[in-house]
């Protein structure tokens, strides 16, 4: 560590050593990941109380919700994880071909899952759902009712189901920002075996947002899928 | 100065798709639970078991995909603290909603 | 005034004339112009937040609203509260001596993002930017604290242009708090472990902690409101079915830590101030850096006491009355530790130390009075008083403020290459102790009796007592005003100094007095325990015999 390095091909003035950068790096992301679970832990948080304070308005809320649309995505994002664990196994290996593939599978997913996002919200806005005042119009007939009692609970749990989708949707934007980044700079021969920690950083992030949804499904999705309105 | 990190295995390729398969299988198995009104036995039941494959499912991406398993243990430091700042957040609030009501009226008199 | 500097400076490359152009310092990726470029902006801040505190005084020298309309002294209060919080208090000690400082103490270059860095004061700036903006455009009326339902339902002032601009500059807080922890794990020297650190730098460890764990959860409760506010969601309020009591939470589960944001750092440079002008070794080095960390940790315990007077459950309040007492035994022990390390010490009386001292007393005060606000039955009597408002000005001006301008006179030398007016620093020193005393201890007779804050109006009895305490403010505003002209007096005309002006222990004293922009001509490796004096056993000895003699 004492001794002078020369210049390394990636490493920034700074620091001393790849070793040291690389550490930075990483232990900079945990701590960033750090702040983010911190990030929607407030919405977590107001998840828990609001379905403590109106448990029925939450089932019947997450009934509105499509769970074959819901668990479709699950399942791409799961997928998307995979492919970006092998991303970043081919990154250490130095393979750039099977790097570029890899990565550029994970944007796909990662652009189809928004895709499927965005099909979700349109109906629900369509539907008079957005629980904003000047959208939310929801049916007090019909097939798919909203007793006029539940509404307001039931609005309640939809501002949390796009308040908390929506977030995590920006992130996966970000996500697929910072995808089509790594794939420029691979296709530049940026990454060497002895460097490619950009490429696991990123792997650390994709992660992450992929965990937040591993919750947000069963939450959101789930809670009321046993749930007949009127029965019981 | 940094802790040394414990060795990668030469080939996490067959952990990866062990834990591909967890996840796919505990998402098919959080699906057909919920599909069944467990609340009828213990109110909170659904959601107990909703939360318990959630949190494996995580576990299994933050140790394996996210290389915490072969990490240092600054990163490992690093998450336990996240989860235990979450939980105190979580436990403090969720204790007062929880325990409002006031002092139990004889003492009151 | 930056090119005042570079003429008068000796003509050796220090990080001052290494580029003279106005480029080179906004797109400066050295950590110590970046500490710099926050000093300039913060002291921008903290005027203005003092323009509006001369308001406030000046308002309550009468028992009529007469200077005021009701609606602008709101607006004044709280711009108040915002500006000198998240604009001049939260970046303080962090920003600006923490940048300069941080890899000086560390032996490193630079911290471990540069880039990042410079990103945060830009955001910083954007937020300032959004917050003056806000200023100009009518402020806001809701307090510093932003309650629902009147913020988001009521109010008729900028409520989601100052979220907006409070979540961006949250951001800025973060990403600091995150490069200051990145650069305390990876970029120590060789030899520089963990404790042989400065307690500075263990101090701003723990602050970062804060910053990373806490800063999220106001981002997104102001993010939350913002949206309630433009898009008419119930999210906090209760006509559409939300719980204005979550905000309450969610905002005191950082703001409470945030005081910790304020006070840690200013305690980490007590640290260094004491046992540098007592040349001693700190008493307890261990206990104080612990206790540091132990007060980040309980502080994220203790934020249901800023809600006792709330629907908040009663055994969820007596839990938070214990353990915010369990926060004074940390607080306890490093005061302790820091007056038994100026026992039998050679104690200077330079102006850091007259800041050190002041510090010890105000900082005394201004703890034990939050444990009467700790109590669950005392807290309904004082609560929203003048005694909570006296409270916090001594945790927040007394100790974070004093402690702010005690680094500043300290590492004046280091960050300038010249030395103050050591006749002038030790005068604003003893008026700035006076000003605030007599500003702040009448407001806890006056809340004690009854007055409540944020009122414009009071009744004719308590007028003696605002008097006293509005005449405390204006020498107060002397006191603050003096340091900046003898301050920027020497910068042109001050005496040059060397490396280590103090004989103080510390990496930061032993490369050049402007450092050079990489911070050291060498790899520095420490061998030695911190805060060891060289010539310590010599003036133990001859004072021994000085004793002995007589």
């Amino acid at each position: 560590m004492a001794e002078h390095a020369t210049h390394v091909e990636g490493l920034a003035h700074h620091f001393v050593s790849m070793e040291q950068q690389k550490e930075a790096g990483m232990v900079g992301m945990w701590i960033f990941l750090l702040t983010e679970i911190m990030f929607f832990g407030g919405l977590f948080l107001a998840y828990t109380i609001y379905r403590t304070t109106y448990p029925e308005g939450f089932l019947f809320g997450s009934h509105l919700l499509n769970v074959k649309l819901g668990g479709t995505n699950t399942v791409v994002l799961i997928v998307s994880s995979l492919t970006m664990a092998m991303a970043v196994y081919y990154s250490q290996k130095g393979d750039r071909k099977k790097l570029l593939a890899f990565l550029a599978l994970t944007l796909i997913l990662g652009l189809a899952f928004l895709g499927i996002k965005y099909v979700e919200y349109s109906t629900k806005i369509h539907d008079g759902l957005f629980p904003a005042a000047a959208t939310w119009n929801p049916p007090s007939e019909g097939e798919h009712a909203i007793p006029v009692e539940k509404q307001q609970a039931v609005h309640v749990f939809l501002w949390i189901y796009f308040l908390m989708t929506g977030l995590h949707a920006v992130h996966m934007i970000v996500g697929a920002g910072i995808l089509i980044t790594l794939i420029i700079m691979a296709q530049r021969g940026k990454f060497t075996k002895n460097y490619n920690s950009p490429v696991e950083i990123s792997g650390l992030y994709w992660h992450f947002v992929d965990i937040v949804w591993i919750f947000l499904f069963p939450l959101l999705y789930l809670t009321g899928y046993h749930f007949t309105p009127g029965g019981h | 100065m940094a802790e040394h990190s414990h060795a990668h295995p030469d080939n996490p390729l067959k952990y990866y798709i062990g834990v591909f398969t967890l996840l796919l299988v505990m998402t098919g198995l959080t699906v057909f639970v919920a599909k069944y009104d467990l609340e009828h036995i213990w109110p909170p039941l659904n959601i107990i078991v909703a939360m318990t494959i959630a949190v494996i499912k995580a576990t299994a991406v933050v140790m394996i995909f996210m290389h915490v398993r072969w990490s240092s243990r600054l990163t490992q430091l690093i998450v336990v603290s996240g989860i235990f700042w979450l939980i105190i957040m979580l436990a403090f609030t969720v204790s007062d909603y929880y325990t409002r009501g006031g002092w139990p009226t004889t003492l009151g008199q | 005034m930056a090119t005042e500097v570079m003429e008068t400076t000796e003509s050796r490359v220090n990080y001052l004339n290494n580029g003279t152009t106005v480029k080179s310092w906004l797109l400066t990726l050295d950590h110590k112009r970046i500490g710099l470029l926050y000093l300039f902006s913060i002291s921008f801040f903290f005027a203005i937040g003092g323009i509006y505190a001369t308001l406030i005084r000046l308002e309550l020298i009468t028992p009529q609203g007469d200077l005021l309309t009701p609606e602008m002294y709101n607006r004044v209060f709280t711009m108040h509260g915002v500006i000198m919080i998240f604009f001049f208090l939260i970046p303080s000690i962090p920003a600006v001596l923490g940048n300069f400082l941080l890899p000086l103490m560390l032996g490193a270059k630079d911290v471990a993002f540069p880039k990042l860095n410079l990103l945060s004061w830009y955001i910083f700036i954007i937020g300032g930017c959004l917050m003056l903006y806000t200023m100009l455009s009518g402020g806001i009326d809701t307090g510093w604290t932003f309650y629902p339902p009147y913020s988001s339902i009521y109010s008729n002032s900028q409520v989601t242009i100052a979220g907006v601009s409070i979540f961006i500059t949250g951001f800025s807080s973060i990403l600091t708090g995150l490069n200051f922890m990145v650069t305390i794990h990876t970029m120590r020297a060789p030899g520089l472990t963990w404790f042989r650190l400065p307690l500075f730098v263990w101090a701003h460890y723990a602050t970062s902690l804060i910053q990373v764990l806490g800063t999220p959860v106001i981002a997104i409760t102001v993010l939350a409101l913002a949206f309630e506010r433009t898009l008419k969601i119930g999210i906090f309020d209760p006509k559409l079915g939300g719980d204005p009591v979550l905000f309450q939470h969610m905002f005191w589960f950082y703001s409470h830590p945030a005081v910790y944001i304020m006070i840690l750092p200013s305690m980490g440079v007590i640290s260094e101030l004491i046992a540098n002008m007592t040349r001693k070794r700190i008493f307890g080095y261990n206990f104080v850096a612990f206790s540091s960390l132990a007060i980040a940790v309980f502080g994220f315990l203790v934020w249901g006491h800023h809600m006792f007077t709330t629907s908040q459950s009663m055994y969820t309040g007596m839990v938070f009355s214990l353990i915010s007492y369990a926060v004074a035994i940390p607080s306890a022990i490093k005061t302790f530790n820091w007056t038994a390390t100026i026992y039998k010490g050679s104690v200077s009386f330079d102006t850091p130390m007259i800041y050190a001292l002041a510090f010890l007393g105000l900082f005394t005060i201004g703890g034990m009075t939050g444990l009467f606000l700790a109590a669950l039955g005392l807290d309904v009597h004082l609560h929203d008083t003048y005694f909570v408002v006296a409270h916090f000005h001594y945790v927040m001006v007394g100790s974070a403020v004093i402690g702010y301008l005690g680094g500043i006179h300290y590492w004046w030398p280091k960050i300038t290459g010249r030395m103050y007016s050591e006749f002038l620093g030790r005068i604003s020193a003893v008026i700035i102790f006076i000003g605030f005393n007599l500003t702040f201890l009448p407001q806890f007779v006056l809340g004690q009796l009854g007055m409540p804050r944020r009122y414009h109006a009071y009744v004719p009895e308590f007028q003696v007592l605002h008097i006293l305490s509005s005449a405390g403010a204006s020498i107060l505003a002397v006191g603050f005003t003096l340091p900046v002209i003898y301050l920027a007096w020497s910068i042109k005309y001050g005496e040059k100094v060397g490396p280590n002006p103090w004989m103080a222990s510390g990496l930061e004293w032993q490369t050049s007095s402007p450092p050079p922009t990489e911070n050291f001509t060498y790899q520095p490796v420490v061998t030695h325990e911190p805060y060891e004096f060289e010539n310590v056993e010599e003036i133990k000895q001859a004072r021994q015999a000085e004793l002995q003699r007589a």
